[in-house]
């Protein structure tokens, strides 16, 4: 309990961590309970109600199919939320062990990884993203993969710089000469001590993440339709931009909020664990 | 400086042919045949017709052959030819790659313009009104999804204000200012007319970034003892923030300048795509779709090469601006 006061009170000179809390309770709380909050089914379609602004019983107005814009809101939150959870870990769990790999190691491990990392980031990370979606295929969960593939590098150049200092710590230093192996340094030793700024940067890639998943789908190899995905809807409701503006601002908004969100915590993140990592 | 050049150039070499490889790879990662599947898998495709396009394009020779001559090609300058049109690829980039450039630059100019401005006088009036305007700003900026932007400044811009068209190119900004030269002027403002929204759109995410590491970097820059000695022997606070901040502050944004027109190469792919600008982002777009994947992954390519060399020429920059860099 007094950790959890201790915590609270820490987090109070953090607004930030508060207000991007609240949004990302508020967008988990309706993609969880999506079925019960969504008053329509979202690919039913209505096609005597398309396009209306306001209409009863929809509160955000109809598509160019009559279908819900809230209901296919609340639906593709839990699209987005995955998106983001899955393509962090892939970039997570893949960077970081090659950074730790790489770090912990050194020598010639540590300059084939970086070498491989450099040649990873000479292509922009959306143009591998795409390039990856396009070999496997269009669909979410190659989009996941492509932009999780995609980010892998940031994770392995943080990752490996933040070993490399703490390899040299008096404690690393004093459990090895305790005749400790590597892989239980690394794990007991090195990984906690480099969680913090891992934590900023997976919080902030969330964002990114589900900006470059929305933007794929948006270039149509994501998501496809009728799946009620935020970039897909945005992609579609473009072309009724002229007569139905409703239809793209809604889904770009929750995208919008979603994305500021993961920004404010991990921003407000950085300054609590690290203020060293502040921008 | 020259054994620091030397390195670079040194360092760049393995990038371009890991780069090469992967993008190679990645091309052939897609599952199946390309050509069967630039055929749209219809039954009824001649086999003949389509053994003879494998061996036009080389797809029946072992990989590694395949990758060697596409390693070859691209030291010649052939990146092969498209699929769809038969032309090739090298060409149908140099026709699109101007635009491009001139969108990527322009959304450069921006961010760098708002962003360096935005992070200057943030941090010389740190914790005022416009310092936490321009923070907020900055993260907004990051979150705000670019298409969106664009559909949104297209619509209360263009729609209901017709202040600016919605989309597409009228012609190259070089070629009507050369018109405007000549007199015709107005063709140098429907050139400009049409960039504004699509650089805008690219460059405001980027303005973001630029402010929050310009603000950083002067914070840091102003704590520094020079600064507290330009100050105490009775300069202008104008000068030490020009004359002596900014010049040292502006090392770590060179960098990140140079990262972000690789990072606007990329984002041209969606700008493009909503605004129909006719780059080579769209064309990559379209080349996916059509799955003409040496068209696609001649695109990559280049765009890879372009950002190595930005990179290598920012590097450049910041030995020739940091005397400690080249000595490092």
């Amino acid at each position: 309990m007094g950790r959890t006061r201790q915590w609270l009170r820490r987090l109070r000179g953090h607004p930030r961590v508060i207000v991007g809390g609240v949004i990302l309770l508020l967008v988990t709380f309706l993609a969880v309970f999506a079925p019960v909050l969504a008053p329509h089914d979202p690919t039913s379609q209505r096609l005597e109600l398309s396009m209306q602004r306001r209409v009863a019983g929809f509160p955000l107005g109809t598509d160019e199919f009559g279908r819900c814009i809230w209901s296919r809101l609340l639906y593709g939150a839990r699209i987005s939320l995955s998106v983001g959870m899955v393509a962090v870990g892939i970039g997570a769990t893949i960077g970081g062990f090659l950074g730790l790999v790489a770090g912990l190691w050194g020598g010639r491990l540590d300059s084939i990884v970086m070498r491989l990392m450099d040649v990873m980031l000479a292509i922009p990370g959306i143009l591998l993203a795409i390039a990856i979606v396009a070999a496997l295929g269009p669909g979410m969960f190659n989009v996941m993969v492509a932009v999780g593939v995609s980010s892998v590098p940031a994770y392995a150049r943080l990752v490996r710089g933040s070993v490399l200092v703490v390899r040299e710590t008096e404690y690393i230093e004093a459990v090895r000469a305790l005749g400790a192996r590597m892989g239980r340094i690394a794990a007991r030793h090195v990984v906690p001590n480099i969680f913090a700024p891992v934590m900023v940067v997976a919080s902030m890639q969330m964002g990114s993440a589900i900006l470059a998943a929305a933007g794929l789908s948006f270039l149509g190899l994501g998501a496809q339709p009728p799946t009620p995905e935020w970039g897909t809807m945005l992609s579609r409701g473009r072309e009724f931009l002229r007569v139905a503006p409703h239809i793209p601002t809604y889904p770009g908004l929750a995208i919008f909020v979603t994305v500021i969100g993961f920004n404010f915590i991990g921003d407000g993140l950085r300054d609590l664990l690290d203020p060293r990592l502040k921008l | 400086m020259g054994a620091y050049v030397a390195g670079r150039l040194l360092h760049v070499l393995p990038v371009v042919i890991g780069v090469s490889l992967l993008v190679f790879l990645i091309g052939h990662l897609t599952p199946g045949d390309p050509v069967a599947l630039m055929f749209g898998l219809e039954a009824g495709a001649d086999p003949e017709l389509m053994a003879s396009i494998r061996r036009e394009l080389g797809l029946d020779q072992p990989l590694h052959i395949q990758y060697l001559r596409f390693l070859g090609g691209l030291a010649r300058g052939d990146l092969g030819r498209s699929i769809r049109t038969g032309d090739k690829v090298v060409r149908e980039i140099q026709a699109r790659l101007p635009a491009t450039a001139e969108l990527a630059l322009s959304a450069l100019l921006i961010s760098v313009a708002i962003g360096v401005t935005a992070g200057v006088i943030s941090a010389a009036y740190r914790n005022s009104g416009f310092d936490y305007a321009s923070t907020f700003g900055a993260l907004f900026g990051v979150s705000v999804p670019a298409f969106w932007l664009g559909l949104m400044l297209m619509y209360f811009l263009a729609v209901r204000v017709p202040l600016f068209p919605v989309s597409g190119r009228a012609m190259p900004l070089v070629q009507a200012l050369g018109l405007s030269l000549t007199g015709e002027f107005w063709q140098f403002g429907m050139a400009a007319r049409h960039l504004v929204l699509p650089a805008i759109t690219l460059g405001l995410p980027s303005a973001a970034l630029v402010a929050r590491l310009t603000r950083s970097a002067m914070l840091e820059v102003l704590g520094q003892d020079y600064v507290r000695t330009a100050r105490a022997k009775g300069l202008g606070e104008r000068t030490v923030l020009y004359r002596h901040a900014l010049r040292n502050a502006m090392i770590p944004v060179v960098t990140m300048v140079g990262l972000q027109f690789g990072f606007l190469l990329g984002g041209a792919v969606i700008t493009e795509s909503v605004f129909a600008w006719p780059g080579i982002g769209r064309l990559v777009v379209q080349a996916i779709q059509q799955r003409d994947f040496p068209l696609a992954q001649g695109i990559v390519m280049i765009v890879a090469l372009i950002f190595v060399l930005v990179n290598l020429l920012v590097d450049l920059a910041y030995g020739a601006l940091d005397p400690r860099v080249r000595y490092r």
